[in-house]
């Protein structure tokens, strides 16, 4: 048994206390590692925060540190409530959220410093977002502890799988449904204005939608796996079995028309399709879709002005730098990736407020010019390790509803990040997607700390001991006395 | 400040950014050994527990049934005793005219398995030998119970 990490991991090892297993085999907690990597993350931040106000040459004083420790206090209560109620909970999650969400903090009140400065040589004055996302981070923080608390077990969420799919629909068709007053920011129909403060609440239906469908599919999937006639020796699906999948589609075109935006659409579409794929395991659902949403692509394109623009951004944001709608924040936004290089400017030290909106779509692009490619990839790998942990959960969680759901909720966290890093690095064309924990925005981000707590959930149920086990070891127990009966042939009473 | 300070610290950041990936990366690592709660044993940490397995002759991991009705059936070895019979209780369930309801079992005393006969109709053989006591059972020998013969094997 010469395995290749014997080499790396021999050393370290040795002095490790327990890598995966406590003592008497009951799977370790690990709760100890979250608390030390979250500790990592307000370290991380509070570093952040000073390089950012060192070299925008701000006053440097004690008040940094108290951030700093705010920040590590308040995700210490969080790390304290999954202790508290999911014990057996995945360590990285909650750590990788806390490094995302500092350092997005940290870039929009690095923005806000530029932009004020910029307002200040105009004579205007800016506002900050920062503060605003500070309150923004405690409620979601308060959510998370709520959807964590009041959820005890992932399973009960199938009960309520219809309510949920009708509640999603709702939510989804709202903006689009009010008048414009109410609804419209940027010309995109996604909002609900509620006087002070508008919500997005695409952002909750998202995972109100995938609750729906992951309770849907595993009450209905014999019907998906039932085969139906053959074509060209693939095995297509009965006609009222493509039923959901039709419904989604049109769902989500339905959206897009209104909304005018592309993101979500494809968002919602791509998490369904991979939750059809996860519970059938057949391939032809994924294509299936992907068909159906070229087609729909090709007709959004031939019939609105502003998808051929996006794409005219898309395939050359030069040729319409100067014409309104044109490729200008594309283009800000390479120009500023292109200048952070593989090592970027340092934190402070860049241009990112010259990108529009740089601290909500071009957050990454901002993220690019100030940490430099190393930084960016640093970033993506922070998200791949999200991802890959929910799936993990999911695959290591025993109920076939918590596969589901976990299984999308991570996809879904990829998915996004996809849409929104591909179209900032223009490789697909740019659609408005916040960026997960990143970005400046209230309802995204706390539609993402459900999430994230749905995840959590997921995770504790699968790493938790299973109960029954209790139970079982008796019966052998009581199997191995009648051993002994049988055993001792030469005893007194051995000829029964 | 001097531009010396923002280079360092410039790529202390990142360092420190990265660092962060890597300690995760390392519970990451450290996880997989512990992935669905399979004991599998870590180099370095083996050298108490695990040696003699290895070091002398191997431990049965699989029953595997050669002939019968249930040909081609593995059962994964894990220490917990295995019923043989026709009750649908048993481990191996067996569809054997010959077979009776609690036919046999094998179970793992230290490191060596026994098969031991519950008062079959039949009886159960170890290679040609009728099992009356329990008898320890060396890799790769046959086991007839009725028209059924089962395996251990590493």
């Amino acid at each position: 048994m010469s395995r290749p990490v014997g080499l790396a991991g021999g050393r370290s090892d040795g002095s490790a206390t327990s890598p995966g297993i406590g003592p008497l085999g009951k799977p370790a907690t690990r709760r100890g590692t979250e608390a030390w990597l979250l500790g990592f993350a307000a370290v991380i931040m509070t570093s952040a925060l000073v390089l950012v106000e060192a070299n925008q040459e701000q006053e440097l004083t004690w008040a940094i540190v108290w951030y700093g420790l705010a920040y590590f206090g308040v995700f210490l209560i969080a790390h304290v409530a999954v202790r508290r109620w999911a014990p057996y909970a995945d360590p990285l999650i909650l750590p990788s959220v806390a490094v995302l969400n500092g350092l997005g903090l940290v870039m929009i009140y690095r923005i806000d410093l530029a932009l004020a400065a910029k307002a200040e040589q105009i004579g205007t004055t800016h506002t900050g977002d920062a503060p605003k996302q500070v309150i923004w981070t405690a409620i979601a923080l308060a959510l998370f502890l709520a959807v964590l608390i009041l959820i005890k077990d992932h399973r009960t969420l199938t009960r309520y799988g219809y309510t949920c799919g009708l509640v999603g629909l709702v939510a989804l068709a709202l903006p689009a449904l009010l008048p414009r007053s109410l609804s419209e920011i940027n010309g995109a129909k996604v909002w609900i204005k509620l006087g002070f403060f508008s919500i997005q609440p695409g952002e909750f239906a998202k995972i109100l939608l995938m609750i729906f469908f992951a309770a849907f599919l595993v009450s209905k999937r014999d019907l998906f796996m039932s085969a139906g006639k053959r074509v060209l020796g693939m095995e297509l699906p009965r006609a009222r079995d493509m039923g959901p999948i039709v419904i989604a589609a049109g769902v989500c075109l339905g959206i897009f028309v209104l909304q005018k935006d592309l993101g979500p659409a494809l968002l919602f579409f791509g998490v369904v399709l991979v939750l059809l794929y996860v519970a059938t395991e057949r391939f032809i659902w994924v294509l299936l879709g992907l068909t159906l949403f070229s087609v729909g692509c090709v007709i959004a394109y031939s019939l609105f002005t502003h998808v051929q623009q996006r794409v005219a951004n898309w395939i050359d944001p030069l040729a319409t730098y100067d014409q309104p709608g044109g490729g200008y924040q594309i283009a800000q936004g390479l120009f500023g990736l292109g200048t952070g290089g593989v090592f970027g400017t340092g934190l402070g030290s860049g241009r990112p407020e010259t990108v529009p909106a740089a601290n909500t779509d071009f957050i990454t692009a901002a993220i690019g010019e100030e940490l430099g490619f190393v930084g960016l990839a640093a970033v993506l790998m922070i998200y791949l390790l999200l991802a890959m942990r929910g799936l993990r959960g999911a695959l290591a969680v025993r109920d076939t509803f918590g596969k589901l759901l976990g299984g999308g909720l991570a996809f879904a966290i990829a998915l996004q990040v996809f849409i929104i890093v591909g179209g900032v690095t223009k490789l697909i064309p740019m659609t408005g997607i916040t960026t997960p924990f990143l970005s400046y925005g209230g309802s995204s981000l706390l539609a993402n700390y459900i999430l994230v707590a749905l995840l959590l959930r997921i995770s504790d149920a699968a790493r938790r001991p299973r109960k029954p086990q209790k139970p079982r070891p008796q019966q052998p127990a009581i199997a191995e006395q009648h051993t002994v009966m049988v055993q001792a042939p030469d005893g007194p009473g051995g000829k029964s | 400040m001097p531009e010396l300070v923002v280079q360092l610290t410039r790529a202390g950041f990142l360092a420190l950014l990265w660092l962060f990936v890597f300690a995760a990366l390392r519970v990451v690592r450290s996880d997989l050994y512990a992935a669905s709660g399979l004991r599998v044993e870590l180099p370095g940490r083996r050298d108490k527990q695990a040696k003699r397995p290895i070091g002398g002759r191997k431990t049965a991991r699989q029953l595997v049934v050669t002939h019968g009705a249930l040909a081609g059936t593995r059962i994964a070895l894990d220490g917990r005793p295995i019923l043989i019979g026709r009750a649908d209780d048993s481990t191996l369930v067996l569809d054997d005219d010959y077979a009776s309801t609690r036919h046999a079992r094998l179970s793992l005393r230290g490191t060596d398995w026994y098969v031991e006969d519950l008062g079959s109709t039949n009886g159960t053989y170890l290679d040609r030998a009728k099992v009356t006591a329990p008898l320890r059972v060396p890799l790769g020998v046959p086991i007839r119970i009725g028209k059924t013969v089962i395996e251990l094997r590493p």
